[in-house]
Parts: C-alpha cells; sequence; structure tokens
C-alpha cells in the first residue's frame, strides 16, 4: 500500500506543477508589446530564394524580408523602395532608378549598384530565350551609371515598372536559399521545418520601422485546429479564416476584419486530358455549378462571384458582364454533354490541398451541384507540397480548386499563364485566338489597346470555359484585439510591419 | 462462463446488435440525404427532426454518422478480410513446411512487425497515395504479419499432433493436410484474432481518416467527421462528439465479445 | 550474457530487413524527387542533371549500399525539400515525440500499478466492478477522441492549458513537461485501463497458486507476501505488455500530435510522405523501428533476468 500512496502522491505533485507552470505560460501571452504570434496554413517553400518562391502563401511572408526598386502600397500603387525615384523617357523605353542612399541590407551592408544589377541579371535572359521574369526578355541593356541603374527597353511596355518590384539580394549572398538576406522591415532569423520562422525587426530599416519586434509564423497545417488555438491564446492573427470558423471567435476577444482576397477562385480543370479536353464537357461543368450557391453554403453569402480570370480589383481590367454567361441551366448542360458523348455522365476527381479549408469547402459543394447533371466528381484532398509538385508543375490532375493570384498589379500577371506555351499554364490551356490576343496585348505600347486586348483574353477564357470559375473570396482577418494596423492590399501579402500593439 | 463474463458477453452483444441495426439502418436508407446541404440548416442544433444536429454545410450529422458507421464497417471488414486471408495462407505455408522460406518470411514478418500497424499503413499510404481503397490496402497489408504469426504458431503446435503426423504416413498429400486437417483446427484462434483484429481495424481507419489520408470528403466516415468537427468544436461540440461516442461504443461491443469469446491476446 | 548477444543480433538484423523494405519501397514509387525539387522551373534537361546531382541516376543497390553506410556513421543523407541534413531536421521533432511517448509510458505506469493492486484487493466490492467497467469503456476510447475531449475540457473550458502553445523543450524543458502532459495524458488513458486490468487478473491468479497458500499458513503476513511473491511474479508480464505497448504510443503519438498542434515526427512524416521527401520519411520509420525494437530488446532482457528460465 505504501508503493501505492506514494506513486499517488508523485502524480499528484507532477499533475499539480504542471496545471501550475502552463498557469504561467497563460499570463505571459497577455503580454503583446513587442511579439506576435501569427497562424499561416502552410510551411515556406524549401528555398527562401525571393526569385524562385512560386506560392502565394510563400511570397505574402517575402514581402516583408524583400524589397524591390519599387514596393506596391496598400492601394495598389507603386512607391518607390531602394530606388529613391525613378524616371521614364518619353519614349517609354529608357527607365533610370535612383538608388536611395544609405539603404542596408540585413547583414548591415548597404546596398550598391552592382547588387541591383545582380538581381536584374538573375532574372533576366539565362542565354536560352527565356527568363525567370519572362518580361524581362523584353530588356535590351541595363546598367549602372554611378547611382543611377539604368533600364533600357526593345520595346515599349506600359507594365514594365510593375516587375521592378522584383526583389534586391546581395551579390555577395551565395546561399541565397537557406539565408534570406533582402532590405525589408523584417530581417529573416530561423525556421524550423513544418513548425514556425520567426522574424525580427531590422532596426535599421531606411523606412518607417516595423512596431512589433518578434514575429513568430506557427504552421498550422490542420485547418481543424486554428480556433482552438486562436481562442487559447497561441495564435494572434490568421488572414484568411473561413466564415464557420469566424463564427467560432464571436464573443472572443478576436476582431474579425474584411476584405477581399484578390485571387481568382475557380475549379481549374486540365484542359489537356479527357473529357476535359472537349470545350462542351467543360462548358457543361460551367452551366452546373452556381458560384452564388457556393457563397451562401459555404461563405455565408460573402464573396463576389467572377466568370472569368480577373477580378473586381483590377477595374480597368475586370468585365462583370461574364458572370452571366454560364447560368445555372442543367437542361443545356446535359444536352452538351450528350453531345460531347457522355449521356450519363462520368467520374473525375478533384484534388485539393488539404490546408486550404475554404477551398475545401467549395469543392464539396460542387461535388454536390455536379450530382445534378450526372456527374460524380470525387475529392482526393493532398498536402500542399504534393499539390505543387503533382498539380501545379506535374500537370497530373483532372481539376483541382485553387486560388490564382495576381504577384503584380498587372493583368498580365493573371492571364500571360494561359499562354499556350507559358511554363506555368498547369491547365494546359491551348486556344490559337488567346496567344494571338496575348502576343498583342504584351506587344502594345498604347496603354487603352492593350486593356482591350487582354479583355479579349478574358472573354476567350469564359467562352471556352478553361475553367469553372466561382469567385474573389472575402478574406476574413481575425486579429487579437491587443493588436491593430492590419492592412489589405489589392495584392497577395501581409504587411506585418503595419501591425502594431493597442496601447 | 461465469456471471461477469456473461454479463460482458450480453453487453457486447447488445452494443454490437445496435451497430449493427445502424449500419443496416445506413444500407437502407438514411432520414435525410447525407449529402444535400442546406444553408438555413447551418449548425442545427440537436433536435426532434435532426437527432444529432447539423454540420457546416447544414448536413444532417445523424444520417452523415449512419453513414459512415457503413463506411467503416466496410473498410474493416475488408481489412481483416485481407489480412486473414493472406496471414493465414502465409502462415500455414510457413509454420507446416519450415525451413529457410520460413525463416526468411518470418524474419521479414518480424520487421514488418517492429513498428506499429499505423505507422505501416502511413508509409504504404506513401507508395499509393491517400484515398479509401488505398486505405484499405494499406491498412489490409499492414495486418497481414500479426495474422500470419498467430497461424504459424497454432500450425506448428498441430503439425505435431498424432493424429496429423499419422494422416502424413497415410500418404496424405500436404495440401490436404493443410486444408482438411490444419485449416479447421484453426476456428478458434482465427476467431478471436479476428474480433480483435476488427476492433485494430475500426481504430486505425478513424485514426487515418482523423490525419486526412483515408475516406476524402465528402463521403462521410467517422474520422474525418471527427476531425471536421473539431474546427467547430466551441459553436457546435456535438458535432465532434456524436462520431466520437459512436466509434467508441463499435470498438467497446467489440472488445466486449472479443474478452468473452476465445482466449484473450 | 550469450542470451543477450543473441537478441541484439536479432535486434540489428530485424532492423536491416527494416531499412531493406523501406529503401526499396521507396523506389519503387513513381515520380521524380528531383522534379519535385525543380518546381514549375524543371525542364527534361535540368530534371535529369539534377537527378545526377542527387545521385538519383545510380542503381538502387548503389544507393542503398551508399545510404546504410552513411546511417551507420549517423548520416542519414539531405532532405530533398527542405535542403538540409535530415538529421539536422528531425532531431528537435525527434526529441519532441520520444519525450511526449515516454511520458506517456511513464503515467501509465505510474497510474497503472497502484490502480490495478487497488482493483485486486477489492476484488468482487461493487468498487471494483465499478472501475472495471469504467476501463472497459476508456479502452475503448481512441486517443485522439480522447485528446479532443482533454481540449474541450482543459483547454477551452478550464482553460489550464492553451491548446497549441506547445514550447519547445529546448526553451523550457519543464514548461514543455506541463504542455505534454495533456497529450501524453491521451494516448496514456486506454494503455493505463488494459495495464490495471492486466495485473488485476495476474495479481489474482498469482494469489491463488499453491506457494503463495503455502506462504500464509506458514503464517506470513500477507503484506510482504504480497509484495515479495505476488506483486513480484505478477509484474512480468505486465512488464512485457508495456514493451509491446510502447510501440503503440510512439504510433499514437503521431496522431495525437496532431490534436494538439505538437510539432513532433507526426507532421514531418505526414508532409515529407506527400512531398516524396524519401530521406526523411526513410530515418523517421527506421528510427521509429530503432526505438520500438530497442524497447522490445529491454523488455526480453528485463524478462530474461527475472526469469531465467525463459529461452527462446
Amino acid at each position: 500500500m505504501k508503493i501505492f500512496k506514494k506513486a499517488f502522491s508523485l502524480l499528484l505533485v507532477l499533475t499539480t506543477l504542471a496545471v501550475a507552470l502552463c498557469g504561467c505560460g497563460g499570463d505571459k501571452t497577455g503580454d503583446s508589446s513587442s511579439h506576435i504570434t501569427i497562424g499561416i496554413p502552410q510551411d515556406l517553400e524549401e528555398s527562401l530564394d525571393p526569385h524562385k518562391a512560386v506560392g502565394a502563401g510563400t511570397k505574402e511572408i517575402l514581402f516583408n524580408i524583400y524589397e524591390g526598386l519599387v514596393k506596391a502600397d496598400k492601394d495598389g500603387n507603386l512607391i518607390p523602395a531602394v530606388a529613391s525615384n525613378y524616371e521614364i523617357s518619353e519614349d517609354g523605353l529608357t527607365y533610370t532608378f535612383t538608388l536611395r542612399e544609405g539603404v542596408k541590407f540585413h547583414d548591415g551592408s548597404t546596398v550598391t549598384a552592382e547588387d541591383v544589377l545582380y538581381s536584374i541579371e538573375r532574372n533576366a535572359d539565362d542565354g536560352t530565350g527565356t527568363a525567370l521574369i519572362p518580361a524581362f526578355l523584353n530588356i535590351a541593356d541595363y546598367k549602372a551609371d554611378g547611382n543611377n541603374i539604368v533600364i533600357t527597353l526593345a520595346t515599349p511596355d506600359p507594365d514594365f515598372l510593375q516587375y521592378m518590384i522584383m526583389a534586391i539580394i546581395p551579390a555577395s549572398n551565395t546561399d541565397p536559399d537557406t539565408n534570406a538576406i533582402g532590405t525589408g522591415p523584417y530581417k529573416f532569423v530561423s525556421r524550423a521545418a513544418q513548425e514556425n520562422v520567426i522574424l525580427e525587426a531590422f532596426d535599421d530599416y531606411w523606412g518607417e520601422k516595423a512596431y512589433i519586434k518578434n514575429v513568430t509564423l506557427k504552421i498550422c497545417s490542420s485547418a481543424d485546429t486554428i480556433t482552438t488555438e486562436m481562442l487559447g491564446g497561441s495564435i494572434d492573427l490568421f488572414a484568411r479564416i473561413t466564415t464557420a470558423q469566424a463564427m467560432q471567435l464571436e464573443n472572443s476577444d478576436f476582431t474579425i476584419l474584411e476584405g477581399t482576397m484578390n485571387l481568382v477562385q475557380a475549379m481549374y480543370l486540365n484542359n489537356g486530358v479527357a473529357p476535359f479536353d472537349d470545350v462542351r464537357v467543360r462548358q457543361a461543368l460551367c452551366y452546373a455549378v452556381d458560384p452564388d450557391a457556393i457563397i451562401d453554403l459555404a461563405f455565408d453569402g460573402k464573396g463576389t462571384p467572377i466568370g472569368s480570370s480577373m477580378f473586381p480589383a483590377f477595374s480597368k481590367y475586370y468585365l462583370d458582364e461574364l458572370n452571366d454567361v454560364y447560368n445555372v441551366d442543367y437542361e443545356k448542360a446535359k444536352a452538351l454533354l450528350a453531345e460531347a458523348g457522355y449521356p450519363d455522365g462520368f467520374t473525375f476527381t478533384i484534388r485539393v490541398p488539404s490546408n486550404y479549408q475554404p477551398h475545401i469547402d467549395t469543392a464539396q459543394v460542387i461535388v454536390e451541384q455536379l450530382k445534378n447533371i450526372g456527374v460524380t466528381a470525387e475529392i482526393e484532398l493532398i498536402e500542399w507540397e504534393s499539390w505543387l509538385s503533382d498539380v501545379y508543375s506535374g500537370r497530373d490532375f483532372q481539376a483541382t480548386v485553387i486560388g490564382v493570384d495576381a504577384s503584380r498589379m498587372t493583368a498580365r500577371a493573371l492571364l500571360e499563364r494561359f499562354g499556350s506555351e507559358a511554363h506555368n499554364n498547369f491547365i494546359n490551356f491551348a486556344d490559337e485566338r488567346y496567344d494571338e490576343n496575348l502576343a498583342l496585348a504584351l506587344a502594345s505600347v498604347d496603354d487603352a489597346k492593350q486593356v482591350e486586348y487582354y479583355k479579349e483574353c478574358e472573354r476567350i477564357l469564359t467562352e471556352d470555359a478553361a475553367n469553372v470559375y466561382i469567385q474573389d473570396l472575402a478574406e476574413l482577418v481575425a486579429i487579437r484585439n491587443s493588436y491593430t494596423g492590419y492592412e489589405f492590399y489589392p495584392i497577395y501579402v501581409m504587411d506585418i510591419a503595419k501591425i502594431k500593439p493597442v496601447k | 462462463m461465469d456471471k461477469s463474463k456473461k454479463s460482458k458477453f450480453i453487453t457486447g452483444l447488445v452494443i454490437t446488435g445496435i451497430i449493427v441495426l445502424l449500419t443496416l439502418w445506413g444500407m437502407i436508407k438514411t432520414p435525410y440525404d447525407p449529402y444535400a446541404m442546406d444553408s438555413g440548416a447551418k449548425f442545427a442544433k440537436v433536435s426532434f427532426s435532426h437527432f444529432f444536429g447539423c454540420d457546416q454545410f447544414g448536413r444532417d450529422v445523424f444520417s452523415r454518422v449512419l453513414i459512415g458507421i457503413r463506411e467503416t464497417m466496410f473498410i474493416a471488414a475488408s481489412v481483416v478480410f485481407i489480412g486473414v486471408f493472406f496471414g493465414t495462407i502465409l502462415g500455414m505455408i510457413t509454420g507446416y513446411f519450415g525451413g529457410w522460406l520460413d525463416e526468411i518470411l518470418m524474419r521479414f514478418n518480424d520487421a514488418m512487425l517492429a513498428f506499429p500497424s499505423i505507422l505501416l499503413a502511413l508509409v504504404i499510404i506513401g507508395i499509393f497515395g491517400p484515398g479509401k481503397y488505398q486505405l484499405i490496402a494499406a491498412l489490409g497489408i499492414a495486418f497481414i504479419p500479426s495474422f500470419a504469426r498467430v497461424v504459424r504458431g497454432e500450425v506448428l503446435k498441430i503439425r505435431n499432433l498424432d493424429y496429423v503426423l499419422s494422416v502424413k504416413l497415410y500418404g496424405a498429400s500436404d495440401l490436404r493436410i493443410l486444408v482438411v486437417h490444419i485449416l479447421p483446427n484453426l476456428k478458434t484462434v482465427l476467431l478471436s484474432t479476428v474480433i480483435i483484429g476488427f476492433n485494430n481495424a475500426v481504430l486505425a481507419e478513424a485514426g487515418m481518416s482523423y490525419l486526412g489520408i483515408g475516406v476524402q470528403p465528402p463521403e462521410p466516415s467517422l474520422g474525418r467527421m471527427l476531425s471536421e468537427a473539431q474546427a467547430y468544436i466551441y459553436t457546435s461540440p456535438m458535432s465532434a462528439i456524436f462520431p466520437g461516442l459512436v466509434i467508441v461504443l463499435m470498438i467497446l461491443g467489440f472488445s466486449l465479445l472479443g474478452d468473452t469469446v476465445g482466449k484473450k491476446h | 550474457m550469450r542470451y543477450a548477444l543473441r537478441k541484439i543480433a536479432t535486434m540489428f538484423i530485424t532492423l536491416f530487413f527494416v531499412s531493406v523494405i523501406v529503401f526499396f519501397s521507396f523506389s519503387l514509387i513513381p515520380g521524380s524527387p528531383a522534379m519535385n525539387k525543380l518546381g514549375t522551373e524543371a525542364t527534361p534537361e535540368s530534371i535529369k542533371a539534377l537527378e545526377h546531382e542527387m545521385g538519383l541516376d545510380r542503381p538502387v543497390a548503389e544507393r542503398y549500399g551508399k545510404w546504410l553506410l552513411g546511417v551507420v556513421r549517423g548520416d542519414f543523407g539531405k532532405s530533398y525539400s527542405y535542403n538540409q541534413p535530415v538529421t539536422k531536421l528531425i532531431a528537435d521533432k525527434l526529441g519532441a515525440t520520444l519525450l511526449l511517448s515516454v511520458m506517456a509510458i511513464a503515467i501509465t505506469i505510474l497510474v497503472s500499478i497502484p490502480l490495478g493492486i487497488f482493483m485486486a484487493r477489492k476484488s468482487d466490492t461493487k468498487l471494483d466492478i465499478f472501475l472495471s467497467g469504467f476501463n472497459q469503456l476508456i479502452m475503448a476510447v481512441p486517443s485522439f477522441f480522447s485528446g479532443i475531449l482533454i481540449t474541450l475540457i482543459f483547454g477551452v473550458v478550464l482553460r489550464v492549458f492553451v491548446p497549441g502553445g506547445y514550447i519547445s523543450y529546448k526553451t523550457s524543458l519543464i514548461r514543455c513537461i506541463g504542455y505534454l502532459v495533456f497529450p501524453a495524458f491521451a494516448i496514456a488513458l486506454p494503455k493505463i485501463s488494459m495495464v490495471s486490468k492486466l495485473l488485476k487478473d495476474t495479481v489474482m491468479a498469482e494469489s491463488g497458486k499453491d506457494y503463495v497458500r503455502t506462504a500464509y499458513s506458514r503464517g506470513n503476513r500477507t503484506k510482504s507476501v504480497f509484495y515479495k511473491h505476488v506483486l513480484f511474479n505478477a509484474l512480468i508480464p505486465v512488464i512485457t505488455f508495456l514493451g509491446m505497448a510502447f510501440a503503440d504510443i510512439i504510433a499514437g503519438s503521431i496522431i495525437v500530435e496532431q490534436v494538439f498542434s505538437v510539432p513532433g515526427m507526426g507532421r514531418i512524416l505526414l508532409s515529407s510522405i506527400s512531398g516524396r521527401d524519401y530521406p526523411v520519411i526513410e530515418a523517421i520509420i527506421l528510427l521509429l523501428a530503432f526505438f520500438v525494437v530497442l524497447s522490445n530488446l529491454i523488455v526480453d532482457l528485463l524478462y530474461h533476468k527475472f526469469d531465467p528460465r525463459i529461452n527462446v
């Protein structure tokens, strides 16, 4: 009996100890003066090299670490960053950027013209006629002139300045994959795979310094535990939660901010494989899927339906009427299927990344809607890493629900990918008329004409039913009441430097 | 059978009976279409029209649980079938013939047993990819070694029994001895192994689906429902608790039966 | 001593088989890790070049040999997707998972042994019947479900701990343990039921044996007989069971880690399985198998020490 008593009292002590210790841990979260934990739905990509980043989720974080000669502000304008100002010649061919005095890299060295040239070189023509940034193929010459960088284009490009948000990295950095050195308000400290990424405010930042000193980006690959962690106190901010998750946070110390995500959510169809290589099949799906019902069922009515690869924030290019091309019409859809040789429907698989609840929810509603025309869709959840490698790079899929963002404030960022030869044309879209219009748009010097060509591209995507377009998602940001200052951008970024603790 | 054993057996029988009835119910008709979404019924509370309430899409949780039980039973049964079928063949061959084949296969078997079936299944899922049928195959394969080991041990014992030896003297072929004389004797040991295996399969299925690599949405599975409901545990904890309780009941029923039928472990 | 040596040899043979199975099955998977790594920039030439660089164009047997040599020296190669040595990548995570598993087994022992003895002593009373029934119920609760309930009760309602607020043991071991107590309990619960039930059964069986009756009849005081003979003998099967349970506990922790967002081996295993990061998967599986086999070895040796008649 003695052993029993001893063991029991030991257990009791241990439990009390644990509880007491946790209690201390809990208090800590109230102290928010210079630390914030931000939940992110996936780990950053393997490489932190800003020129290699593919995923929007990686790029939105790198936004805080790296800057270009110019950078985007929250209104979608380009403001000088590493360059203090720029001039464009009247013929639109010569761009002259003046380096800002004394901009420091995170390693303490000063940004030089050489670093800028090096950064451009990495993205420009590699000698084989391809470039990391295709728009850079248009660069005829680039050189340094004292403190100025002079870039000369072969043909004028009204969008060119947009590409100068390209990150400036030090030429001396031999390992940009793991050693992230930029000029942004935050510097990279460390990362633990599938666990977290640590950032720290950069004291020598040239501009308005970040308010919060230490930032922990916590990787929450499981959508199921996010709300528990927020309410429990281990996450202070999570951008892009679902409406159902937001409901969980009612009456808590979280504020829900609402904006738009500025991305094109669609069921992307692999136009290169059967049955989606038949335009009639794709159109049939468009007639059967009802974006309004999806928004209503899965997003509590929050979200803007769209009809092509363009979202309303790009008002210059956006065509609202494309929303009405495919209004729900089951009879028409069935007729199209019959015509295409599928009178009894067919079965296909939708691959969805398992860490994005909004896309999973959307896919579930789509599966239901497609039953109305006898089409059976099966969902396959895959990890984000597999999505990138299999679906995006490998193009091994039939359909996928995802949001495609614009990394720059130009229509080109959204539309160039559907050119039949584009390396990131993951849906294998191929249409001669599209290629023609895209080429015309890219070559166009006149802004109004260029816009018209891009609009024509959008119409072709809709008519050809390249994808089943759904919506521009509402962006619900949950932020603890002890923080403020979250800003929505028209591109997919999270500006951590603007967030500040409430005094 | 003593008193406590008897009451255990009856409790187990009743619980399993309920589960079987629910399975049959799910096979015939569910109160609501388990996939039908209704924006008006999102997170509906527990009521007479929705026994278990509704989930985030307004789908009836009770109907989904019924289908989920059916799915889980189907998967567990398939897994046990694969495990028993191949495990018995493997165990009978190695146990009966012995020799180098036995040595190699059993080493291989030991290596497989060195890691728990869930881990093994994870690796196999890594090869096959996620999905319901992949899950069945993965768990099925993962279950073979333990069945093979039990059967082999039993065959080793039976092989040296007098009557088997005498049948052999009469010139019966190995195949005949295996099928006619040894196989029927495995019944008892197989029965309890099957029940334990069934239990483990239910548990493994729920666990894998909870991790998101088993049954894919929108198809309901108890494990999957549990993980989805975890996200909404504050406003509707019942959507998580009901599927969880059903898993508990399934396992409880079978383990009570398993304890009373045949030997322990 | 010879027995121990033989057991250790068997352990290494088993591990060798594990490594063969794991390595070769992952070589069969379609899909190129090189393409995975190159992402959108992949061209057939660059894939070939990278495959050459990664040594993937060599025959499987040669790759295996090279890998095994590395493993023996504690080098598991380089992760495909994180560009750093596997050892460095998983060291912390292995620590978290092992700490969690060890805590789970410690809790199991601390609770179940007194509980088992208590139940044996009170056998056939109402309390025992209640406890036995309760045990049977607990055994049927999967650890991820009890994990959710623990989160709900202790994390959300009582606010005793912060769900998801895992603190690395490198930052603060005590606070780390303070957090891991909850997942460890979720893992330990069903094991506690099983062990206490087993112990009760063996104690009961042992008490009924002739030698115990003889000891009693010689006028020995109950307590000393109980602890010297009954408990000692009854613990042998319990130790065997705990050895087997350790494997389950490690596997269980992989799932429960997800419930409590503990950044252990589970998360990285799941993501590397889908990211086809073979070196990481192989390392994790081999390490987990190593700990499982090691725990079995320890049990075998203990068993042998307690009861030298056993000869396998």
